[in-house]
This record gives structure tokens, C-alpha cells and sequence, in this order.
């Protein structure tokens, strides 16, 4: 095998998916010769793509069985219509047949595709109870970030729904993206041309020290798969459990005393403070390797 | 319509005790001679992470409230009114998603834990603000005036470059797209569409008495012909081997 890195960045749906299961492993489900395109696009006159920017199928990690799911963030930004929605709504239906050690979903996506806009709202909702289905019947859902469109809209919170968020730094996550914002509330709300800020804000380290995302990993598609590998074992070992009242309380207090502690915050640097870095300013330029080291001593 | 004469409507005068904070509305009422828990937004609500917080710790709340077996765990009604998430670096910075995945996180485990829950869409149903909670029902009804939407047609066309006329021609043929509560009862998200000359406590009662468990919605949007692909498509990936 090639130790050459894959950035998980500039890799496509499929190639994702490729390098990060066991090689040969991945068997689509729907795949694109059966042109399961997007009536609505078609009808705007819009591009479509005949996997309708997610590839769904079954593999296996580390030997461990999967269900995995990619958006294509090249294609429409990721978004989500009716058509890309119901493939991953029926991935997680399967899940809870079938039984996977896990259900991959390397989101790669803004969140509702404005030409379908009600089709992929609704599909989110429906994805949204999917996943919480699939972990109340004990099976983990995985989301992995780190493609150009992040995971934001919709998918954002899809994403913190899943067990396990692993982002690299270069993924970000939140709900509206920073153009929004700017367009609706003004450029000194949030400027979106400010890329560092953008990062401070919604970028991978500052998601892993709040505790948004559970891992964070190089830009490298074999990182990705190894801490996907470990997660799965200790998946194997300590099966998931569905949430309940006191897990469901304890989220809430923690929730509540996050938002208080930052009741005024604007910017990534004072979560990295509060997490104790003494050099804010290089949080950024730190690898991944040292970030988390730290985040683990101080914990 | 004020929120006095809505819960008079909904539950009948004398019948509900809801404490209105701000935009947050939370407390009980009759439904079907049967005390329910209410939570809602009014006033067009934007959910920002407090708010969020606010209903998940009420919905929480509920659960264990009911949750001693000395009754039997109570409809919770949810009523929605809201112009979508805030729109805030702060609230951005320190994760509305998660707040938000939280939020609907405690609406599934009060479903799980037997309550049945049922969306009055009041006011506005917007996107994020939308999916956090209401759209996390058993049973979604749209009363009049009601406006669900992601976004309206003019900024549409804005943000796709697709002419706004077109797609005001489009949106006869299509529920896919544009704003109204009918493409939503279409597409099967919204279960029920009330008049103003319904009677709402009788409307509610039947709501409440039909509400089931499981999310059927992409069959019904098969079954009302507004979402053609959703339902057949989801079974053959889940079919596939």
C-alpha cells in the first residue's frame, strides 16, 4: 500500500469512501448507471449527477462491517434533495435490519438544496429521526467532516446527532455559514472573507475543544480511517447505548454550562483560552498531534 | 389571533396554565380530558442556543416528571412559531447544531418514553428553527395562516440565478420548492391543514388520537403525489444487497 497521504480535503465522495475501508471492500448501493437523478433539478433546467452527490453502500473497516454514506461536496455544494436525502434515510433504515458495527456518514454538505428546498428540509427532519432510530436500536452512527462544505444547514445537526464527530481541522460544522450570516446580519457581525476567523469560529480545533466534535484528525484519509478503526473497536468492546433521561439530563448540564461560561463569546480565542492553551495566537499552526495531547492533559 | 385566544381555541377558556416568557411558552392545558404539557415559540421566534436549551430542558422535564409510572406519560403539544435560528457568530461560535441536535435528541427520547407528540404550526415554520423541534413530531397540523418555508421565492431566485417569474410559474406545478403549508401537506410533513371554522379542541383531540409512533411521512408524501421518489427510493437502498 502507498504511504502516500490522501487529503481528505481535495478527495472526491468516492475516493474517500475507497481509501478509507478495507481496500476492494466498498459496494455501492444505487449507483450511478442506474441514474437515479433529481426530477426537480431537471426541471429548473439545473446540472444534475447521477448519483444525485451521495454514494451509499456497504463495506468493511479493520474487518469490522459498515454501512458508509459520502456527499459529494463538487456536486451542488453536498446539498441535500429528495433524491440524495431517501439514500441515506434507507442506509440508516438497512442499519437497523441489518446490524453494522457502525454507519460511516462522511458528510461533505451546506445542508438543504435550495431547489428543493422543501423536498430537503423535510428529508433532513427524516434523516434527523433516522439516526436517532438507528442508536436507540444500539448501532453508533459515525459522521466524519473534513471536506470543502463542511457540515452546516441541516446537516450540521445531523452531524452532532451521530456518537462520534471526527473532523480534521480543516472540516468545520455549525448551522448557518458564515456568508449567511454576513448577507443577513452584516459584515461586521460576521465577515466571511476573514478565512482565519471563519476557522476560529467554526473550524475543527475549535469544535474538538468545545467538544462539538469527539476526535480530531490529520487532513489524511488514512487518519481518518485509523481513528475510525479504533472507535469501531471500541464500539466492539462497549456497545453503544441508547440515550435515556440521565445521559439526556447530563448533555442538557453541560450544554447549559457551556452556554453560560460563554454567554458573551465571539471568537474561537476565547475557547481556547478557557481550554487552557497559553499561546492562543498558535493554536492554529499547532499539529493536530500536539493539540491533542493538550486537550488530553487538560481535561 | 392572541396567544390568549389561541389557547381558548385550542383547549377551551379556563383550560390551560401557560406561562409566557419572552418568546418561550411552557405549561399545561386539556386535551382530550386529559392534562397535556405545552411548549412552544411565539412572536416569530428566532432559536438561538438559550431557547433551544429552554424547550430540550422542558421536554426533559416531562419525562421524568411521568416518568415514575404514577401516570401515563402525557401529550406533549408543540406549538410553533418561528422565523428560523438565530443568525449569530456567538451563538454559531460556541455550536447551535448541537444545541439544536440536543434539543431534538430529548423530543425523540420523549417519544421513546411513550409520550406522543403533536406540532400546531401558529405562526411561522422557518428551516433550522423548524427542524429543532417541531418537525420532530408524531403529528405535524398547519392552522390557518400558517407559513412554512426554507425561503421565500425572491431570495430563491437570487441565490440559484433562476428568474423569479419562472419560478413563480414552477411553483403551480411543483410543491417542491416554494413556501405554503399545502406543499408541505403535499409532501407529507405536515399532517393535517385546520380551517378557521374547525373546531380546534375537537381537531386537537383527534390529533392527539391518531398520532403514531413511527415517521411515515415520505409514504404519505407518496400517497398525497408531492414527494413521487422519497418513500420507494429509501426502501431500495435498504433492500439492497
Amino acid at each position: 500500500m502507498s504511504v502516500k497521504k490522501t487529503s481528505f480535503f481535495e478527495a472526491s465522495a468516492r475516493t474517500r469512501i475507497a481509501r478509507l475501508v478495507d481496500p476492494g471492500s466498498f459496494s455501492e448501493f444505487c449507483p450511478p448507471q442506474l441514474r437515479h437523478t433529481s426530477p426537480h433539478l431537471a426541471r429548473l433546467h439545473a446540472p444534475v449527477a447521477f448519483d444525485d452527490g451521495v454514494a451509499v453502500g456497504c463495506a468493511r473497516l479493520a474487518g469490522h462491517p459498515v454501512l458508509i454514506a459520502a456527499q459529494e461536496g463538487r456536486f451542488n455544494g453536498g446539498a441535500v434533495g429528495e433524491v440524495h436525502g431517501a439514500k441515506l434515510a434507507g442506509l440508516l433504515d438497512k442499519a437497523v435490519s441489518e446490524r453494522p458495527a457502525a454507519v460511516l456518514l462522511l458528510v461533505d454538505s451546506g445542508g438543504v438544496r435550495l431547489h428543493e428546498a422543501n423536498a430537503g428540509l423535510i428529508a433532513i427532519s427524516e434523516l434527523m429521526r433516522a439516526v436517532l432510530r438507528t442508536q436507540a436500536a444500539g448501532i453508533p452512527v459515525f459522521a466524519l467532516i473534513g471536506g470543502s462544505c463542511g457540515a452546516f444547514g441541516g446537516m450540521g445537526i445531523v452531524a452532532r446527532l451521530c456518537a462520534e464527530v471526527v473532523m480534521s481541522e480543516q472540516g468545520r460544522m455549525g448551522l448557518s455559514g458564515p456568508e449567511v450570516i454576513e448577507t443577513v446580519m452584516g459584515v461586521e457581525e460576521f465577515d466571511s472573507r476573514d478565512r482565519a476567523l471563519v476557522w476560529r469560529v467554526t473550524g475543527g480545533k475549535v469544535r474538538r475543544a468545545l467538544g462539538e466534535a469527539t476526535r480530531l484528525v490529520e487532513d489524511d484519509v488514512a487518519a481518518f480511517r485509523a481513528v475510525t478503526a479504533d472507535l469501531l473497536a471500541e464500539y466492539g468492546a462497549r456497545p453503544l447505548k441508547p440515550s435515556s433521561l440521565d445521559t439526556l439530563f447530563d448533555a442538557h448540564a453541560r450544554l447549559t454550562a457551556r452556554t453560560r461560561r460563554f454567554s458573551a463569546a465571539r471568537d474561537g480565542r476565547e475557547i481556547f483560552a478557557a481550554s487552557g492553551f497559553s499561546d492562543i495566537d498558535g493554536v492554529p499552526l499547532m499539529a493536530v498531534d500536539a493539540f491533542n495531547r493538550h486537550l488530553m492533559e487538560t481535561a | 389571533m392572541t396567544t390568549d385566544a389561541l389557547f381558548n381555541s385550542l383547549f377551551g377558556p379556563g383550560r390551560h396554565t401557560i406561562i409566557i416568557d419572552g418568546a418561550f411558552m411552557h405549561g399545561t392545558a386539556v386535551v382530550a380530558g386529559r392534562e397535556a404539557v405545552v411548549i412552544g415559540t411565539r412572536d416569530h421566534a428566532e432559536i438561538d442556543c438559550e431557547l433551544a436549551l429552554k424547550v430540550a430542558g422542558t421536554l426533559l422535564a416531562a419525562v421524568a416528571e411521568d416518568g415514575n409510572g404514577s401516570r401515563p406519560p402525557r401529550t406533549i403539544v408543540i406549538l410553533v412559531d418561528t422565523r428560523g435560528q438565530a443568525l449569530s457568530r456567538h451563538d454559531e461560535l460556541i455550536g447551535l447544531n448541537g444545541c439544536f441536535a440536543h434539543t431534538a435528541g430529548c423530543a425523540d427520547l420523549a417519544r421513546r418514553c411513550g409520550h406522543r407528540l403533536v406540532t400546531l404550526v401558529h405562526g411561522d415554520a422557518v428551516s433550522g428553527g423548524f427542524l429543532a423541534f417541531g418537525l420532530m413530531a408524531d403529528r405535524i397540523c398547519a392552522l390557518p395562516h400558517a407559513q412554512v418555508r426554507v425561503m421565500d421565492l425572491r431570495a430563491m431566485a437570487r441565490v440559484t440565478k433562476i428568474p423569479y417569474d419562472r419560478l413563480v410559474v414552477l411553483a403551480e406545478e411543483s410543491p417542491v420548492f416554494a413556501p405554503g403549508a399545502e406543499n408541505y401537506w403535499r409532501m407529507g410533513a405536515v399532517h393535517e391543514l385546520w380551517s378557521a371554522d374547525d373546531d380546534w379542541c375537537a381537531r386537537l383531540e383527534a390529533a392527539v388520537n391518531c398520532a403514531e409512533a413511527g415517521d411515515t411521512r415520505a409514504a404519505l408524501g407518496l400517497e398525497r403525489d408531492g414527494r413521487r421518489l422519497a418513500s420507494p427510493l429509501a426502501q431500495l437502498v435498504a433492500a439492497a444487497s
